[in-house]
């Protein structure tokens, strides 16, 4: 046989090799969205637990994380409840307890009661994948516990806009998750949205769907997932035991911090009220003598409205503001003092490294 | 070089080659994939956008969506979209054409009207589909009028998928309550509401009439519901009779007991479920052939049935199991169906719910918006549609009821002159359990010999009597029969057409006229295929069992034509089957 014909037989072998491979390629692709909407929808669950006043939701979504029974959710006020109901889609009925919550992730493990010997459905989390912008996705949640019977959870679809990461920021983006996200086209954040999941149309898990965040300058509201990626180690963690909870960066707390702490109102030469609750407002309780705030006129009883144009909803938000000021920059206050609102301009002092 | 390397080198070559060329087979394979998705979807939408209605209210104070289901111009739309527009309105086709359009018949707890579109009877028509076939993630479109942006009436298309199914969104009071419907994230917003929701291939599966919306304001916000058209059948013919129609309630309340069952624990003596032997502590076990698990499954189920249909109940009685067909009762009082009555329902007060928080309620039916092309719309109704409209209390539009008397009724006149036969009637014959009878029709009372058994009825200044005892009245029904024969509609104080419903909650449908006369109601079933009389339920009182008479062949006897074959029944228990042999019918022939 000559080379030529040899080289042909190779190439048509590559060829139907090529041809085969786009085949079952595009096979697997194949599965219908009924089909993976009838794997998926029976490992979400509902989930009943604290709230209804205030227009808060006293329902919720999850995903079952383990065949024991381990569901992750959102952390949120439905779980400040001594014990949570949790409705399967086919109807069946369980409670459950809060095994372990990583709050920095708004992540929250559940054990259901009474499941001993029974095999749940589950998505492997640490199999979870990621995805990027023009990912055609599904979206499954308890939205607005529409499905409020023996039926199973509410089916979305949408597209992943993006693939980011939000920050959170009191005041504008006052939201309880910073990190990365997908961000989706479709309408995924709903009330008792949060803790569902968002998969690809193949049903692959990609996100957890996060509580509902509206930017309150335009009104309008965002629809992200929180990439499961970044919760797989965490869950892996509660479901062991093994797992010691990270200290939340917004915690007054300095250390661990991610948030820089350069400088206090002290180093202003002024005190705030006692920091007592979540948002207590920024009220200055004293200024020093001499110091750079009595020189500029502030006095106790002021409330501390803006620091440089940043809105201050709160002592902490005020701490974390004026802890990433910089040596020299400007320090612009807006106060309100009775009835008018004062401004005030201080100069950074330098300041020693590691004091 | 050897052999060898070369051929590793040939490999490499056409990988390289291959590679890249398998992949760009296989993006413009999927491009073909995605454009020919696109053509279908133009494809439906170019089909389908000729029959969706762009509704708005005579002077332009709001407006909706609708879709016509007959080339006569039947249109359906909501409920809440008609209410309060007046018998006339202005509809828009995507021909940019302007017609004149009458109510027909309203369902304000389904949230469901009909309306007739006028000047043509080659409107094009949506092709109804079966929605009970929808399952989640299919593709749907929702067309109409959001907003009321299209000044020249092309409706707006969204698509998206089905969230769910049989789907349950409570009512606001007792009105507009969405039972059994579907759940889609395909935008729906004001001005929709009305409007069709069709499957991929461009049937109709629902109208579109409410969404969650909560704190983001009245625009979609991912879950919107449509009536199921499955639903809307059962109702349609009832509509299309100009009625104001009313859904069933069974008679009976049912909860949830310790071991997850669905249990009745509180029923209604009166009620024909509890004739056919239903009590309080019995377990539902199916309703209309749907198995029960839960109340919210059976709350679901129930609210699809108009009132008066008769539906199969399975349940258990002590560890027993039954099934009886029992006629349903109406949700509301006659008076609450009043035209005027049900006008914008009011949201009620939140109800507290099992754990004594408030229910919530989300969702809310969308209202119509104020109209900016309202001086167009601003002419008087033509007096070529005036005809159009018959007002008459406890109607949405008389008209279409006396339409659909006159084409029940036309076949009886071809069984003889009734009319003419004054005198007594006498048919004689034999049961099928071998008894000879006799049963006397006469004008001043009605007899039966049977069995060696004479029973009588007096029909001047005496009370209707269950005679023979057990039968419901067969006597009185039998009278009822001579009464329409020879005097049609006009013999009753009250006669309407019903619609449509399965005959004793089994059989084919049938077309259905009630009639009242004193205390007596009686319902007359005709065959939808032959137009023939097959039966009729007469009943003495409100409450008590009815005496059922199912006809079955005609004969001609002189000239006239009469039933052959009688069966009597009382609910369950058969009176008997009887022949008919010979008919005497003194007066004219």
């Amino acid at each position: 046989m000559s080379i030529k014909c040899r080289l042909m037989q190779f190439a048509i072998c590559i060829l139907q090799f090529a041809i085969c491979n786009a085949f079952l390629t595009s096979e697997t692709s194949a599965q219908t969205t009924r089909e993976t909407i009838a794997a998926v929808q029976p490992k979400v669950v509902k989930i009943f637990g604290a709230g209804g006043i205030k227009g808060l939701a006293s329902h919720g979504t999850g995903f079952f994380v383990s065949k024991e029974g381990h569901i992750a959710t959102i952390w949120s006020h439905v779980l400040d409840a001594d014990v949570v109901g949790v409705v399967l889609s086919d109807g069946r009925r369980f409670t459950a307890k809060v095994l372990g919550a990583e709050p920095q992730l708004a992540l929250a493990v559940l054990k259901l009661n009474n499941a001993d010997g029974i095999e749940f459905p589950f998505f492997h989390a640490d199999e979870a994948i990621s995805a990027g912008s023009g990912t055609r996705v599904l979206g499954f949640s308890n939205m607005f516990n529409v499905a409020a019977g023996d039926e199973p959870v509410s089916v979305v679809h949408g597209v992943i806009a993006a693939k980011t990461t939000i920050e959170a920021r009191r005041g504008v983006f006052d939201s309880p998750y910073s990190g990365p996200v997908f961000v989706v086209d479709g309408v995924t954040n709903n009330s008792g949205a949060a803790g569902g999941v968002l998969t690809t149309r193949d049903g692959l898990l990609l996100g957890m769907i996060g509580l509902e965040l509206r930017n309150a300058k335009s009104n309008t509201w965002m629809n992200y997932a929180i990439p499961v990626k970044e919760l797989s180690s965490s869950i892996g963690q509660i479901i062991s035991g093994k797992f010691e909870q990270k200290r939340d960066p917004r915690s007054d707390d300095t250390e661990p911090s991610a948030k820089p702490r350069r400088y206090k109102p002290l180093d202003f030469g002024f005190l705030l009220v006692p920091d007592v609750v979540d948002r207590t407002p920024a009220f200055i309780d004293s200024t020093l003598p001499d110091s750079a705030a009595a020189k500029v006129g502030l006095k106790p009883d002021d409330l501390v409205l803006f620091v440089n144009d940043e809105l201050i909803q709160s002592c902490r938000a005020l701490q974390d503001a004026i802890g990433r000021l910089e040596s020299g920059d400007q320090l612009r206050l807006v106060v309100r003092r009775g009835n008018e609102l004062v401004n005030v301009e201080m100069l950074v002092p330098k300041k020693r490294e590691k004091e | 070089m050897n052999e060898t390397s070369i051929k590793i080198l040939a490999v490499g070559i056409l990988l390289t080659l291959v590679g890249p060329m398998a992949d760009a087979a296989r993006v413009s394979a999927a491009d073909q994939i995605v454009r020919e998705a696109e053509l279908k979807r133009v494809e439906v939408i170019n089909r389908i956008a000729p029959t969706v209605v762009a509704v708005f209210a005579k002077g332009g104070a709001g407006g909706g969506s609708g879709v016509l289901i007959s080339k006569d111009g039947v249109a359906l739309t909501n409920f809440h979209v008609v209410s309060g527009l007046g018998p006339f309105m202005k509809c828009g086709l995507n021909d940019g054409v302007l017609y004149d359009a009458v109510l027909v018949g309203i369902d304000p707890t389904g949230d469901v009207a009909l309306i007739k579109m006028l000047g043509r009877d080659d409107f094009p028509i949506a092709t109804l589909g079966d929605s009970d076939k929808l399952e989640i993630g299919d593709w749907t479109y929702v067309m109409g009028n959001p907003f009321l942006l299209a000044t020249d009436f092309q409706p707006t298309v969204t698509y998206g998928i089905v969230s769910g199914t049989h789907r349950y969104q409570p009512p606001a009071g007792t009105w507009l309550e969405y039972t059994d419907c579907i759940q889609v994230d395909t935008s729906i917003n004001p001005g929709n509401s009305g409007g069709p929701l069709f499957n991929s291939v461009g049937e109709l599966v629902g109208i579109n009439g409410r969404g969650s919306f909560e704190k983001r304001g009245r625009v979609n916000s991912g879950a919107g519901y449509a009536i199921s058209i499955n639903q809307i059948k059962f109702f349609h013919d009832q509509l299309k009779a100009g009625r104001v129609v009313d859904h069933a309630t069974l008679g009976a309340t049912v909860t949830t007991d310790s071991d997850g069952g669905v249990v009745v624990n509180g029923i209604l003596e009166s009620s024909d479920v509890y004739r056919r032997g239903l009590r309080s502590g019995d377990e539902l076990v199916s309703f209309a052939g749907r198995p029960i698990h839960t109340v919210n499954q059976y709350k679901n189920i129930l609210g699809i049935y108009p009132k008066d249909w008769m539906l199969p109940i399975v349940f258990r009685h002590e560890g027993e199991r039954r099934e009886i067909h029992a006629r349903l009762r109406g949700l509301h009082a006659k008076s609450e169906l009043m035209p005027n009555a049900p006008k914008r329902p009011q949201q009620p007060p939140p109800k507290k719910g099992k754990d004594g928080k408030p229910e919530k309620r989300p969702d809310q039916p969308l209202p119509p918006r104020p109209d900016p092309q309202a001086e167009a719309l601003k002419k008087a109704i033509p007096e070529e549609w005036k005809s159009w409209f018959i007002a008459k209390t406890g109607y949405a539009n008389y008209r279409f009821n006396q339409l659909e008397q006159d084409r029940v009724f036309a076949p009886l006149k071809s069984l003889g002159d009734f009319a003419s036969a004054t005198g007594s009637w006498r048919l004689t014959g034999q049961s099928t359990a071998g008894d000879k009878f006799e049963l006397t029709l006469a004008v001043k009372g009605v007899g039966l010999e049977i069995r060696d058994s004479a029973f009588f009825q007096q029909l001047e200044d005496s009370d209707a009597a269950d005679e023979p005892p057990g039968t419901g009245g067969f006597l009185i029904a039998a009278h009822q029969l001579r009464l329409l024969l020879s005097k049609g509609s006009s013999a009753f104080t009250e006669c309407f057409y019903f619609g449509s419903e399965p005959l004793d909650g089994r059989g084919e449908l049938v077309d259905v006229i009630v009639t009242t006369l004193s205390a007596v109601d009686s319902r007359w079933f005709f065959s939808r295929a032959s137009g023939q009389l097959v039966g009729l339920d007469s009943r003495l009182h409100e409450d008590e069992e009815a005496c059922s008479v199912r006809f079955d062949g005609w004969n001609d006897f002189g000239g006239r034509r009469l039933p052959a074959t009688w069966q009597v029944r009382s609910g369950e228990k058969e009176f008997a089957i009887l022949k008919v042999s010979k008919a005497d019918l003194a007066g004219k022939k």
